[in-house]
């Protein structure tokens, strides 16, 4: 970051201040240290998160009458607290769906909404659902779900885990997270799965209990710095996949959502803060 | 035939005291092991049969990384007998190239070429030579490995063979097998032996 | 056309801050694409902030900034209720203006 100094007309002052997404890579050796200032520059940049520019475009498409029914999801779109309402949902997400009889992650469900009240088709949106690194746009369904987790800022998870279906989802997923498999032998728990472990810098999160659980969807969906990308926790979920050598899950399928719902319900009762800002 | 019996009506004991919880387990397992054949696709050099669980893979996932010990030592013993050695039977090779192997953590993920080199990735999961200080804390700290066990013909082997299939000591040990699956050759794994033994690498300094 | 920006602008004391949020890819004509074609630039050039159309920041922007660009200016000397113009031109000559109010 840099600042430089600028008089204004009519006697201004102005200081304008550049953000650049390309930073050097902390040489430090001293972990605590590099955390702690990377965290200040998190501090600043909340903020002013890139995301919201993602919300804004999001929001739109939300209102906006599209797709062959020439439907807005406004009016034809329930995201699990009835059709059109948005506050709060994403952290009452993944629920069940009487309507599609699944329980759905938040961008399964948009997705839903978007091939059946829209007429989108699946295969359109799921060709390329994430940004890529090259991408000056992210895709819609992106836009959407940053927009609608955007309504849940400074909400406490609300998973609801009293309902059967989610609860068998939730073990469900707990199950996968410790699916050994590939040429590696990995799981999700093989890193993810015990306290205070770390890859290279990394600090690995323990998605077994709620303060390990709630690191893994906070700040998701969120805008990564490097390639000033946004990226959902369907993204994340994917990538996870790759490093574990595993083949590709398959966008918004059951093993993703149940997967989501083991995390995010362990971490229900813990603040959401909105979309996220990533290194 | 009445031990026979003994075994049936213990096992059916066991079923019926099976709390619910570990029912619940049970069906939840089964229902992911559904869901992941269903919901992967192959791509680039990850094809699908990488879900196919091997036996390691296969009892590790049953048993919550936790065989019964004749399990364990019966698993053991199968992996050890598969590992290959060198042709030349040198256990020591070059620590400058383990050390540039240990620092690579590609390979074998869809985004990697098929075929490509693949990495030891040990910097990912160890504290090895002092100089690298991003390093992983999964697997155990490895500084001054061969200062504290020596490095003997037995030393070697055993060093060779765990890092060659490290479920040959431990069934379910989180760490690849690295040479069993053809990610590193014998030729490789030498040279991170001697990363790890060589009295000249600085891992033992 | 351009997104719009996103733009907030608050008084913290004897000064408003000024935070904008620009949506524009900002390639810098050195990266290449996934066949190994470059990526031609495309960046914003031309900045200015104006406080009731006054000019108060005029300045200039290259390459080297980040995609979707976060600016932010402490201009002294503002009410609540004054109307904020943040403009930009990119170097292929398309423009964005959006305003806000300070509050």
């Amino acid at each position: 970051m840099r600042t430089l100094h600028a008089i204004g007309a009519c006697g201004a002052v102005a200081a304008l201040s550049l953000t650049s997404g390309a930073f050097a890579q902390a040489d430090s050796i001293d972990h605590a240290k590099a955390d702690a200032e990377f965290a200040k520059f998190r501090a600043e940049m909340e903020a002013s998160n890139p995301a919201e520019l993602n919300e804004m475009k999001g929001e739109g498409l939300w209102n906006a009458k599209r797709g062959p029914k020439n439907a807005s999801l406004a009016e034809t779109c329930d995201l699990g607290l009835g059709i059109g309402k948005v506050e709060g949902a994403y952290v009452a997400s993944p629920r069940y769906y009487p309507d599609a009889d699944k329980v759905m992650d938040m961008e399964r469900r948009i997705v839903w909404c978007m091939v059946e009240k829209q007429g989108f088709k699946f295969e359109d949106i799921a060709r390329k659902p994430f940004q890529g690194p090259n991408d000056a746009n992210a895709p819609e369904i992106t836009d959407l779900v940053t927009f609608v987790a955007g309504q849940s800022r400074n909400m406490k998870f609300a998973v609801p885990m009293k309902e059967p279906k989610v609860k068998e989802a939730w073990a469900i997923g707990k199950e996968i997270a410790s699916f050994r498999a590939g040429p590696f032998d990995f799981s999700c728990n093989t890193c993810h799965g015990t306290d205070g472990k770390r890859i290279r810098m990394q600090n690995l999160p323990n998605l077994a209990r709620p303060e390990g659980a709630i690191r893994g969807v906070l700040g998701w969906p969120g805008y990564r710095m490097t390639g000033g990308v946004m990226l959902t926790s369907q993204w994340r979920m994917n990538d996870c996949f790759r490093q574990q050598r595993f083949p590709e899950p398959k966008y918004v399928s059951d093993t993703i959502t149940y997967l989501l719902t083991y995390m995010t319900g362990t971490a229900n009762g813990q603040l959401y803060k909105g979309p996220g800002i990533k290194r | 035939m009445p031990k026979n019996l003994v075994v049936v009506s213990a096992a059916i004991v066991s079923l019926f005291a099976t709390p619910f919880a570990l029912a619940d387990t049970a069906a939840a397992r089964a229902k992911a092991l559904e869901a992941v054949k269903r919901d992967f696709n192959p791509r680039g050099q990850a094809s699908l049969d990488r879900l196919a669980e091997d036996m390691v893979q296969l009892i590790c996932n049953r048993t919550a990384n936790n065989p019964s010990p004749e399990n364990t030592k019966r698993l053991e013993a199968k992996q050890l007998a598969l590992v290959k050695y060198p042709a030349d039977g040198k256990l020591m090779g070059d620590w400058k190239k383990g050390e540039t192997l240990a620092q690579s953590g590609r390979g074998f993920t869809w985004t990697d070429g098929a075929g490509g080199a693949v990495g030891g990735s040990c910097y990912n999961c160890h504290q090895i030579g002092p100089n690298e200080q991003a390093f992983g804390t999964v697997g155990p700290s490895l500084l001054g490995y061969g200062k504290l066990r020596g490095n003997s013909p037995e030393i070697q082997r055993y060093t060779y063979a765990k890092i060659y299939n490290a479920k040959a000591f431990s069934a379910c040990s989180d760490m690849p097998r690295f040479g069993h699956v053809g990610a590193l050759k014998p030729e490789q794994i030498v040279d991170l032996v001697a990363l790890l033994l060589d009295p000249a690498s600085p891992v033992n300094k | 056309m351009a997104d719009p920006m996103k733009i907030r602008a608050q008084i913290k004391g004897d000064v408003c801050d000024i935070r904008v949020l620009m949506s524009h890819p900002m390639e810098t004509g050195q990266r290449k694409d996934a066949d190994g074609k470059t990526i031609p630039a495309h960046f914003i050039q031309t900045l200015t902030v104006a406080l009731n159309g006054k000019t108060v920041v005029s300045g200039q922007t290259a390459a080297a900034v980040s995609r979707n660009p976060v600016f932010g200016f402490k201009v002294r000397g503002a009410k609540p209720g004054d109307k904020v113009t943040v403009s930009w031109t990119d170097n292929r000559g398309a423009k964005r203006s959006d305003e806000t109010t300070v509050a």
